[in-house]
């Protein structure tokens, strides 16, 4: 009897936790980019500007939301739900710490993967529902992007799983406890950190959307809420990573003297400001530079390390 | 001089003694008319044949000269071509001018010679209604398709009062709209390659990639860039036309708005034209004023185009330092101007006043703040990978191919030619000042980044020797035409208020005659080229902006690239659209 309440409990809990991450990233990342850029940023609505979330909220729930005539009208709705679906559903395999997590499933990295591989449809099919120019040229390089980084993201973490010898996410911090696989696995972390940047379209990697090229790529023809979730979907992409790498190669929950919950908020949250940093000081790479250093360079370098570990491994056994 | 008669005797040797005129202008520009139907072999022998030959069409226009009453030594003719040739070896200019007779002339189009004077030539049809024969592409270019009549002839209204209120009932905006629609044919664009069907994308004129109202129609395979045309006209305002009912000093304003980043860049050429008609020498102090200004405003202009280029390219946070840098150099210009962006500043004979108290600290300060920060610039976005990936061999074009689209300023140094109008012709003092001219190799995005980024120094370096060598004496000419007049002995004397009384109200009578000023603006060479009646407004003023030529040939650059190089192309050609339109 216990036992359900506890997971409904848990349930209900994350998920209110990462919306409000999410939200928060909003105000946060608007406000680190204007120190990082000499200027303020929101700092009006509240103290610091923190009801700029409110208001931005308030704002997109009440806009208009508008689907051109011309669209494709089913697929224009469920594009942008399918982005926030499967970032949520991925969390559902992150344990925040000893007996916080909602399931341990002993296949919780390939779900992971499987669920961003999925995520891609999202803004492939908002492009293609638009029925626009610009959104079809970013929905295009959204596809061949997913298939240029997702093919050496779950190569980088092969490293992670023979040295853990699991693809659950428990076990694979439980293996940290002596040294973090960022040392060990260091080339994979660097590799998996770029993967990404890329899956959830931030500079240099943000081609789908391209402001100055796509005018705003997939999401042009959005509005009110169908926008927002396309917005929000980002930063719980970007939480998600953040949450990912911390789990995968900085030990997770382990820390010393701090609560584990605590540890692993600390991990995520230093991140997600390496995430907003990287956005203020990158240019964007060009869609054929993209794939090239995909192909060419980070999926040699990911299979090398899977070589090396596996190597490594069977000399010490 | 020598030079002058040296072509007029190798054109009489080859074309026949009895069919040139020359005409004498207050400029330093020989000036030739040939007739109708030898023009174009003329200009062909020009560019083609002749011993050091003049490679550069610099400018086309056309004057409708059938209300001048002051026809001087040229020959009878309704309206003239004026084809303006530059030549890199001589270091010299020609005009060749044409005389058409007639309501409805027409003249043989010169693409086949330079493909550059396809748009100069649509102006002309556009502005003047003088039909080019043989011209690929002969429509309307700053005017919309369905305008009535030619704005640049004489009978063409000039004021909104003239013209019956504006309406837009609902069947002339569909009409509207409906010519705008894009027609591939009517380009000469293609709707297909080999094996696949081309994808027009509408690029602009709200794009927040053009910089301005810019449209850009391209041909797609995938996001290669198959064919590109350019529509431009969404930014123009007939600052020539307007010239023509603005006093001399009156119209100092509008340059302002021409490359609306230049500042007073573009009262700088057209005062030194307007001095040139009237003969006015200005004196020293007004000279390195007017330099110091002129190098504040290419430091401003250069840090947007800097910033924007990044953007273009998708880093996001030099925009930010590079427009805080530039709010520091309008610091400087408002301590002295009172103006921001658009100070109109310059004065007929000088400048507006004298520079203020402290002006020497202000300035100081900048030039020991900026170096620091241009070299956290190198480093955050020249030194950068990624852009340096996205530049570099990308938009490239050759030494020849710059010269033969009419491309000057960084453009042109970008392709290894230092040609500085400040050196080659130097102006305004500019050849007493100690600066290097910055060149690159390769024409591409990245080159043109290069030496833009050089120039902020150099401009930085030639204000620090205006700081330290500004000289004593007035700020404005006491020329009877220097406009205002100097106001010290107006009270005193009945025969000086009078002076000072018409020329500010009505403003100064310019003899006759014509005249043309050429300055190394931001982006490139910029000139006036004032014709006057006698007036105390101008007959025809003309406009050469660098912008212009740049954007023509932006198209013959980008065939083969994808649109995120389009982007930077643009980016790095830096072009104003207000500059373009005029």
């Amino acid at each position: 009897m216990g036992e359900p309440i506890r997971s409904i409990i848990i349930l209900i809990a994350v998920l209110v936790g990462v919306l409000a991450i999410a939200a928060g990233l909003i105000w946060l990342e608007r406000r680190m980019l204007g120190l990082w850029q000499d200027r303020y940023g929101p700092n009006r609505a509240g103290p610091f500007g923190s009801l700029q979330v409110a208001a931005d909220m308030i704002k997109i729930f009440t806009k208009e939301d508008w689907i051109p005539p011309f669209a494709d009208k089913p697929v224009f709705v469920i594009a942008p739900a399918i982005i926030v679906v499967t970032t949520l559903l991925s969390f559902a395999i992150i344990p925040f710490a000893p007996g916080i997590e909602i399931v341990n499933l002993n296949i919780g990295l390939l779900f992971f993967l499987a669920m961003s591989s999925l995520s891609v449809y999202s803004v492939a099919l908002a492009g293609w529902a638009s029925d626009n120019k610009y959104s079809l040229l970013g929905g295009l390089r959204a596809a061949a992007q997913m298939l240029g980084y997702e093919v050496f993201m779950g190569l980088s973490l092969v490293g992670v799983v023979m040295l853990a010898g699991s693809f659950s996410l428990r076990e694979i911090v439980e293996a940290q406890r002596k040294v973090w696989f960022v040392i060990p696995q260091f080339l994979g972390f660097v590799i998996f950190l770029i993967a990404g940047l890329a899956e959830t379209r931030r500079i240099p990697f943000d081609l789908p959307e391209a402001e100055n090229e796509l005018v705003a790529g997939y999401h042009t023809e959005y509005s009110g809420m169908k926008f927002g979730m396309f917005f929000v979907g980002e930063y719980i992409g970007v939480t998600l990573i953040s949450a990912l790498i911390a789990t995968l190669f900085f030990g997770g929950w382990l820390g010393p003297l701090l609560p584990p919950l605590l540890w692993m908020m600390i991990k995520t949250f230093f991140f997600i400001c390496g995430f907003i940093l990287v956005r203020a000081s990158l240019p964007r790479l060009r869609y054929d530079q993209l794939l090239s250093f995909g192909w060419k360079l980070m999926l040699p370098l990911s299979l090398l390390n899977i070589v090396v570990t596996g190597a490594i491994i069977l000399a010490a056994s | 001089m020598d030079q002058n008669i040296d072509i007029l005797q190798q054109l009489r040797v080859r074309f026949g003694e009895g069919i040139f005129t020359p005409q004498a202008t207050f400029d330093d520009v020989t000036t030739v008319w040939a007739p109708k139907e030898s023009t174009h072999e003329v200009l062909r022998y020009l560019k083609e044949d002749i011993p050091k030959p003049f490679r550069m069409l610099y400018d086309v226009t056309a004057i409708d000269e059938r209300l001048r009453s002051h026809r001087l030594d040229q020959s009878d003719t309704d309206f003239t071509i004026v084809y303006h040739l530059l030549s890199f070896d001589r270091n010299m200019d020609i005009r060749i001018k044409t005389a058409l007779k007639g309501g409805n002339p027409s003249v043989s189009s010169i693409v086949d010679i330079w493909q550059s004077a396809n748009w100069y030539e649509r102006e002309i049809w556009d502005m003047f209604g003088i039909r080019f024969e043989g011209h690929p592409h002969l429509r309307r270019i700053l005017m919309p398709p369905s305008w009535e009549g030619h704005p640049l002839r004489k009978e063409h209204p000039a004021r909104a009062t003239e013209m019956g209120p504006f309406q837009l009932p609902e069947e002339k905006a569909e009409s509207l709209e409906k010519d705008l629609q894009f027609h591939p044919e009517e380009w000469g664009m293609k709707f297909g390659g080999e094996d696949t069907d081309f994808m027009f994308l509408n690029l602009g004129p709200q794009h927040p990639g053009t910089h301005g109202l810019l449209r850009i129609i391209l041909a797609l395979d995938g996001e290669e860039i198959a064919d590109a045309a350019m529509d431009i006209g969404y930014h123009h305002r007939g600052a020539e036309k307007m010239a023509e009912r603005q006093s001399w000093h009156t119209f100092i304003p509008y340059t302002d708005r021409i490359d609306y980043l230049g500042g007073v860049m573009n009262n700088f050429a057209y005062v030194q034209a307007v001095e040139r008609l009237a003969g006015i020498q200005v004196p020293e102090k007004a000279q390195m004023i007017r330099i110091m200004m002129a190098e504040f405003f290419r430091i401003s202009s250069h840090l947007v185009w800097y910033g924007t280029f990044a953007q273009d390219l998708g880093a996001m946070s030099p925009v930010f330092y590079m427009f805080n840098d530039r709010e520091r150099v309008f610091e400087i210009v408002s301590a002295i101007t009172g103006g921001r962006m658009h100070p109109a500043w310059f004065r007929i004979g000088g400048v507006s006043q004298d520079l203020p108290k402290g002006w020497d600290r202000l300035v100081d300060d900048f030039i020991q703040y900026f170096p620091a920060r241009l070299a956290e610039y190198d480093k955050l976005v020249m030194q950068n990978r990624i852009f340096k990936a996205r530049t570099q061999g990308i938009g490239a074009y050759t030494l020849d191919e710059a010269i033969e689209w009419g491309v000057t300023g960084p453009g042109l140094r970008a392709c290894g030619l230092d040609w500085d109008f400040r050196k080659k012709r130097p102006y305004s003092g500019y050849d007493q000042l100690q600066f290097d001219v910055p060149t690159a190799n390769n024409g591409d995005c990245y080159d043109r980044a290069v030496v833009r980024v050089e120039e902020l120094r150099q401009s930085l370096r030639i204000i620090e020797q205006c700081l330290k060598n500004m000289p004593e004496g007035s700020y404005k000419s006491d020329h009877p035409l220097a406009t205002p007049p100097r106001k010290e002995n107006t009270m005193k004397d009945i025969e000086t208020l009078i002076t000072h009384f018409l020329s500010v109200s009505w403003g100064p009578v310019i003899p006759p005659g014509e005249a043309f000023f050429r300055i190394e603006a931001t982006k490139g060479a910029n000139s006036y080229h004032l014709i006057s009646d006698g007036n105390s407004m101008a007959y025809r003023v003309r406009i050469r902006t660098p912008s212009f030529a740049h954007l023509q040939m932006v198209p013959s650059i980008t065939r083969g690239l994808t649109i995120a190089d389009l982007i930077a192309i643009l980016g790095s050609v830096d072009y104003v659209l207000a500059d373009v339109d005029r």
